[in-house]
């Protein structure tokens, strides 16, 4: 007998693929932060379990809520929206009511997210877009900030977390500044040390900047992030700060203040990272960092607020086509040289 | 200066594919036995087919002419094997599609011996009679394109050529008949490389290997003879290294300009198995009746590196190579990046094929497409600098217009951005879809 051919399949090369793949990115930034992650649970306790799980749930189900039916499922996989919730969450005070928290991470998803298409679509970053929602709805909430959890314990729940929808939160007995709001309005400079380790007061995840270093180097070991962005970004940062150091030291921070405080390192190396809402151009990446670095001690230093990376980096999400458009790369044998 | 060139030479971008060479890396090259049936495609590459000069019944011997050139972009044919043509007709080729060719039957009982007299004596040959000489003979590109050989000999009045650049970098993964050729028949790739410098009237040879065949660039080294202007580059293992323009820029650091040829920087790239064929046909009378194919992959039971009569259906060579296993999905023809894929086991090996590559379910799952994120990996690996996300994208919206300002046809389709997706997107596809459309839509009439 005759042995039948294989029937032969006709998929075009390259048939060879890099083992990287989408979901597996959004996973690595997941695991960058969760040093920083279990920082917040050191410093906040299960407070800061409970905003980061409400956030993401409140991610999680718009994501769900929003798919078509066949795409449901699918539509978690991927792992964005628990990454949106995360990143949302850790940018929040912890002593945030959680009903907000979840509004939070309901309205990045579907307003940051979902109406524009889904993953890959969006302009803006859909965390950074929630918190935005946040801050311009609930300011005094958004901008009250507690002290870390000294001897409290590990089970201590801040009061305000608990407050019902629409009521006037309960604000904890104890506030503390932030250390941009220290300089800013008190013109009280925080030890960098402690800036580095994380006992500041601050939102949940920005607290300790060697963790997120940490992640962010991990990133890019594992090459899913352009480290042109975080770089340009810091690079300016300094640079804006030594050079208004050398107009006055005492009333400007110094560079590693600057680079240390606030949701700087948080927002260069994840927020303004995200692929989808940063320039895909190498040349691109550059101008968008720098863009961002500017507009972070502009508003810092002139701006009315202490603190501006969100504004800085959607501003400058805005700007993102526009600078793909312009920063095309100079096609092979297309150059001057080869001219 | 040895150690510069020591340093690892390459062009910006590309991508890392795993080599998967140690298959077939250490099997000396084996001939397979005559087969029964050969088909002989008119048009092995692009041009104009070759017209047929022989006749259905008529009896033809190994290496002897059965169709000559039909146009200056095409090549001679040569019968594979002494037997009779059978038929005249349309066979399925290698692209699926039904194209002129010549069926030949192998007499079983002939020696299938060449006429080795036939050495060409090259030296007194002027420049027109040995570009002339090349194409009769029917040498083309060796390498996967088979662009025929001749075309790029002849160079136009005012243009020199100052270095002979011979490829043999093989980066596409699993293929290793190169890498074969380098280690057995160092020789005739000297004697063929001499015999197109003093033809082309080049000041030098360079040789192009990558790194990752030490054992080649030592055999090759030890050839070379004192004082004879020969160069060896070492590269860096990088896909695509053996993209003709890559391969100029890695080793001269010149940038072909967009739309221009080799020829334009002063350098003329050839294949080592296409400096082999000329030694062949100069130095001992065999045309292009062969070639070596690298026959590998998970679904093959026995991995080899073959000479192959062209002509033979790749039913014989799998065959030899003890057939395919169970799981057998996809068998590509080439190199798993830029390869193509055929439909069915008859189809015939041609001059260009440099390896049957037999892959599984591994290789041919479906893979999960994703949203393009905009990461850039594209970017990073297009040895060209082209968007790819890009064009992708545009492609899907079926603005192929649009991509022509984004110099879609800068592109050689090498399939970088393909593998570098972590969205699974079919980019190159994508691509390939609108080139097609840009090229062969026929505009209304006005």
């Amino acid at each position: 007998m005759k042995k039948r051919d294989p029937d032969l399949l006709l998929f075009h090369a390259p048939l060879l693929r890099q083992g990287m793949t989408t979901p597996k990115a959004m996973r690595d930034v997941l695991y960058a932060l969760a040093p920083a992650t279990g920082a917040s649970l050191w410093f906040f306790g299960l407070s800061a379990i409970l905003i980061l799980g409400t956030c993401i749930a409140g991610a999680v189900l718009a994501e769900w809520l929003f798919a078509n039916r066949e795409a449901r499922g699918e539509s978690l996989t991927d792992a964005s929206g628990i990454l949106t919730g995360l990143l949302l969450g850790l940018t929040l005070p912890p002593g945030l009511p959680l009903w907000m928290a979840f509004l939070g991470g309901f309205v990045g998803i579907a307003l940051g997210k979902v109406i524009w298409g889904g993953l890959g679509h969006n302009l803006f970053n859909p965390a950074l877009l929630g918190r935005a929602f946040l801050l311009a709805t609930f300011p005094i909430a958004m901008t009250t900030w507690v002290p870390a959890i000294g001897d409290g314990g590990f089970f201590h729940v801040y009061a305000s977390n608990l407050a019902l929808p629409f009521m006037q939160a309960q604000v904890d007995g104890v506030t503390a500044a932030t250390p941009l709001g220290m300089l800013k309005f008190e013109q009280e400079v925080t030890p960098l040390a402690n800036l580095m380790f994380g006992k500041t007061s601050g939102s949940l995840g920005e607290t300790s900047g060697l963790l997120l270093l940490l992640g962010g180097v991990y990133l890019w070991l594992k090459r899913d992030l352009d480290w042109r962005i975080p770089a340009s970004i810091l690079l300016t940062v300094v640079v804006f700060s030594a050079a208004l150091g050398l107009f006055d030291a005492e009333r400007f921070p110094t560079p590693l203040f600057s680079v240390f405080s606030g949701g700087l390192l948080l927002g260069a190396i994840y927020m303004a990272t995200d692929p989808v809402t940063s320039p895909v151009t190498p040349r691109g990446a550059w101008i968008f960092g720098i863009g961002v670095g500017v507009l972070v001690m502009l508003i810092r230093v002139f701006g009315g607020l202490p603190e501006g990376v969100m504004y800085a980096i959607l501003l400058m999400n805005a700007a993102t086509p526009l600078i793909d458009r312009y920063t095309q790369p100079t096609v092979f044998g297309r150059g001057a040289e080869s001219k | 200066m040895k150690a510069l060139n020591l340093l690892r030479r390459s062009f910006e971008h590309g991508v890392h594919p795993a080599h998967h060479k140690q298959q077939t890396a250490d099997l000396p090259i084996q001939r397979v036995p005559f087969g029964k049936h050969y088909v002989m495609p008119l048009g092995q590459h692009i041009g104009v087919p070759a017209k047929p000069i022989v006749a259905a019944g008529e009896r033809v011997q190994r290496g002897q002419l059965i169709a000559e050139p039909g146009g200056f972009v095409s090549t001679g044919l040569h019968s594979p094997v002494t037997g009779t043509v059978e038929e005249i007709g349309d066979f399925r080729g290698v692209d699926g599609r039904f194209a002129p060719a010549i069926a030949i039957e192998a007499d079983p009982f002939a020696t299938q011996q060449i006429d080795a007299s036939a050495a060409v004596d090259w030296q007194s040959l002027s420049l027109e009679e040995f570009i002339e000489a090349v194409q009769m003979a029917g040498i083309v590109g060796m390498g996967g394109a088979a662009f025929p050989a001749h075309v790029k000999l002849s160079v136009p009045d005012g243009v020199r050529i100052r270095h002979l650049l011979i490829n043999g970098a093989e980066c596409e993964p699993y293929l290793t008949t190169d890498h074969r050729l380098m280690l057995e028949r160092p020789e005739a790739l000297l004697e063929g490389a001499e015999i197109m410098r003093q033809k082309l009237g080049a000041e030098e040879t360079v040789i192009g290997i990558e790194m990752n065949k030490p054992d080649a660039i030592e055999i090759v080294r030890k050839h070379i003879k004192p004082g004879d202007p020969v160069r060896i580059v070492p590269l860096k293992v990088k896909y695509p290294q053996g993209a003709e323009k890559m391969m100029i820029k890695s080793v001269f650091g010149k940038e072909v300009p967009a739309g221009q040829l080799p020829r334009d920087v002063e350098v003329n790239v050839n294949n080592v198995g296409t400096i082999v064929a000329i030694a062949d046909y100069f130095l001992r009378g065999l045309p292009l009746i062969e070639r070596v194919v690298t026959v590998a992959g998970p679904g093959v039971t026995y991995p080899a590196n073959l000479i192959v009569p062209l002509g033979t259906p790749v039913r014989d060579v799998v065959k030899f190579c003890g057939g395919l296993k169970p799981g057998t999905r996809e068998i590509i023809m080439g190199g798993p990046m830029m390869g193509r894929p055929i439909a069915s086991l008859d189809v015939p090996i041609l001059k260009g094929c440099s390896g049957v590559l037999v892959f599984t379910e591994e290789q041919t799952a479906r893979r999960k497409e994703y949203p393009c994120i905009s990461c850039g990996r594209c970017l990073e690996a297009c040895p060209y600098f082209l968007n790819p996300s890009r064009l992708a994208r545009l492609s899907k919206s079926r603005m192929f217009d649009e991509m022509k300002a984004y110099n879609v046809f800068d592109c050689v389709e090498c399939g970088c951005c393909t593998f570098a997706c972590p969205s699974s997107i079919p980019i190159v596809q994508l691509i390939r879809t609108a080139k097609d459309d840009l090229t062969h839509r026929k505009e209304p009439d006005a």
